[in-house]
């Protein structure tokens, strides 16, 4: 390839990684590499091969899955579970033991392992990011290759700060238009997924691009990144601009000085080249998109709110009936009936996709037109999320409501910490899985923005937030 | 790493497309140590009521209680990348999945514990689906090397893989190993990528 050859970002960050490649398998250099509690299983995995972390200063540990959000006053001593509580302590342990930056659970910039990293500097454009957890795609938004890993793959990170790749095919998303009123960045990703389909770009490295994706604030461009793995999508991300190095500056790992300044001119050729090769690509108009909710058991089995819940007797493809029925079965749904039909028990408002400022302020803002009918938790991504929040009385906004305000972590989007469903409960989440027993065994969960799942907590019902804030 | 060479073994059809992780090791189960125990974790929310009693799911009965391969339809192991889910699947003696196409994750995990999750064309996959419900019990028959399934009817049906994924099922090559060997040209990266991203370094060394 000689140099004048149009590149996308994909290839730029692929080729300035790529340390060497046997039988059509790349090793890849990993600058960062994120780890949580269930990265026990590869601690043991290193530990059981008597290897060490080659680089524990780009290593770093979130206490997140398992951390209660709620009582926390006694520390580790206070999680009820001991195999709960053995999970984070362990981690704790690890990370001590073999050198690692650890964000425990006592941390102050404590949080989830997609929250924190960003807000702490350690997310910069240009890097080659791993994570043992599949939505480490939420790091691209920074135009970072960023890819969830199992135990294995992440303790061969640890050992030797590489990974073994082949080289993903591109796709590339382009959202024209503008976002309209009450939309945002969840609904288009939700948008996105029920169009390509869940399996829509496995095997691909998604680039998002286009006007809609320009105008989204970082935390927007998070959202969008993080759920990329439920369209298939190991790597999402978005070319940095002047609103990713603004978000960086001045953060802790951030450079500075001088390296700032050689940091911004790397940064800013990495944008795609006009005219480079993405083997596939998708348009989506964001005037188009409405506030989105999901009804079935898949990201993909989504629709816009003032849909009905659809029918699998309409349904030519034998393959797709099945599942739909499937979906309707376990959601205990009729065909036919309004989304906005549909009575909750629960709403959730947290997790990686949802849990920074911006989506709480857009849950505050829809939060003051009334007050909770069903049981609301509000989570927060971080400490320094949670932090902030209160600085501006949004958590004030928030239990004046009757929602309730907690501790951050993923609480009940993976339902690991005690923080789960009944069995037949049905909850609007601000989440990134619908499926099923995944917010608790016999959980049913419609998948929502902030904005919506407020709005949820304040009907009680699936609701369209523009015509309660209208 | 156990390698995988050839596989003859009971294989169960699974006709729903979409099967995620969760499915094959719901999240309250991650905390388990690697071991035996995951035979009984492997679609638990499937096999036992909340109660803990067995369900009539096709795993918990004769023939599929002795599965060694699941033939699949498309998307299977999605979601999210626990490991936990493969683990499940080897306890419970799975040593191939067949399907029309995997989740990412999931395939790179299966490749790193000496299981084969192959693909086949959807038609492909959906005929000796139908095939396992006509017989249930009959066998299938994998070879690694040959890159070959061959059907209950003896219908063979080529597959492909990737070469590296391929040598290293079959030798049970530990990928740490063979990374290790190329320690000095990591070194030697490193250097050059430092020296090409100061900002990195510096944040890198902060600790």
């Amino acid at each position: 390839m000689t140099s004048n050859t149009p590149q996308s970002i994909i290839e730029k960050l692929w080729n300035s990684h790529h340390i060497l490649t046997e039988e059509g398998e790349s090793l890849m250099y990993v600058d960062v590499a994120l780890a949580q509690e269930n990265t026990l299983h590869a601690f043991t995995a290193l530990e059981k091969s008597g290897r060490k972390v080659r680089k524990p200063q780009q290593i770093f540990a979130f206490t997140d899955h398992y951390v209660p959000t709620t009582g926390r006053a006694k520390g580790t001593d206070g999680i009820p579970d001991i195999g709960i509580r053995n999970m984070v302590i362990d981690l704790q342990n690890l990370a001590h033991k073999y050198g690692v930056t650890l964000f425990g659970m006592a941390h102050e910039h404590q949080g989830i392992m997609h929250v924190v990293p960003p807000e702490q500097g350690i997310i910069q454009p240009g890097l080659f990011v791993i994570g043992n957890d599949s939505h480490t795609s939420t790091h691209g938004a920074f135009g970072c290759l960023a890819y969830g890993v199992g135990a294995s793959e992440f303790a061969h990170v640890m050992a030797t700060q590489t990974l073994w790749q082949r080289k993903p095919k591109a796709l590339r998303v382009i959202v024209d238009g503008e976002l309209g009123f009450g939309v945002s960045a969840k609904d288009l990703i939700l948008a996105l997924i029920a169009q390509i389909g869940v399996d829509g770009a496995t095997g691909h490295a998604i680039e998002y691009a286009g006007p809609a994706i320009r105008a989204l604030s970082m935390e927007g461009r998070m959202t969008v990144c993080n759920m990329s793995i439920e369209a298939g999508g190991r790597v999402g991300l978005i070319a940095p601009d002047d609103k990713t190095y603004a978000w960086v500056e001045g953060r802790p790992y951030a450079p500075k000085g001088k390296t700032w300044e050689q940091a911004l001119d790397g940064w800013r050729a990495l944008a795609s080249d006009d005219d480079a090769h993405f083997d596939k690509a998708v348009t989506l108009d964001a005037a188009q998109i409405a506030p989105t909710a999901t009804w079935g058991i898949t990201p993909e089995h989504a629709l816009p709110i003032t849909g009905v819940v659809p029918d699998p007797a309409g349904i030519k493809d034998v393959r797709k009936r099945a599942e739909y029925e499937t979906a309707l079965e376990y959601m205990a749904l009729r065909p036919g009936m309004a989304l906005q039909d549909i009575k909750l028990d629960r709403v959730f408002i947290g997790s990686c996709t949802n849990a920074r400022i911006e989506d709480l302020r857009a849950a505050a803002e829809v939060a003051k037109h009334g007050k909770a009918k069903v049981t609301t938790w509000v989570v927060p991504g971080s400490m320094a999320v949670k932090r902030q929040a209160e600085a501006e009385g949004l958590d004030r906004v928030f239990t004046d409501a009757g929602f309730e305000w907690r501790d951050p972590g993923c609480s009940m989007c993976t339902a690991i910490n005690g923080d789960y469903l009944q069995p037949g409960e049905r909850c609007a989440s601000t989440s990134n899985r619908n499926f099923r027993n995944r917010q608790g065994p016999g959980g049913r969960t419609h998948l929502v923005s902030p904005a919506m799942a407020a709005a949820a907590a304040i009907r009680g019902h699936l609701t369209d937030v523009r015509e309660l804030t209208k | 790493m156990q390698a995988f060479t050839t596989l003859t073994a009971i294989a169960v059809p699974m006709h729903e497309a979409n099967i995620d992780t969760n499915q094959l090791c719901p999240t309250r189960f991650n905390k388990v140590p690697r071991g035996p125990k995951y035979r009984e974790i492997l679609f638990y929310d499937s096999r036992f009521r909340p109660d803990g009693t067995p369900t009539e799911f096709m795993l918990n009965a004769a023939p599929y209680d002795q599965s060694g391969i699941i033939v699949a339809d498309r998307n299977f192991g999605c979601g999210s990348s626990r490991e936990t889910a493969v683990y499940a699947l080897y306890e419970f003696g799975i040593r191939c999945v067949i399907a029309p196409s995997f989740g990412d994750i999931f395939a790179a995990n299966c490749a790193k514990n000496g299981l084969l999750a192959l693909t086949l064309p959807e038609e492909e996959c959906a005929a000796i689906r139908r095939q396992l419900q006509d017989r249930p019990g009959a066998t299938v028959s994998v070879d690694l090397a040959a890159q070959t399934v061959t059907d209950i009817e003896g219908k063979v049906h080529k597959f492909e893989i990737h070469e590296v994924r391929k040598r290293c099922l079959l030798e049970g090559l530990d990928d740490i190993a063979r990374t290790q060997q190329y320690a000095m040209k990591i070194e030697g990266f490193e250097k050059g990528y430092y020296q090409e991203h100061p900002w990195f370094a510096a944040a890198s060394h902060r600790g």
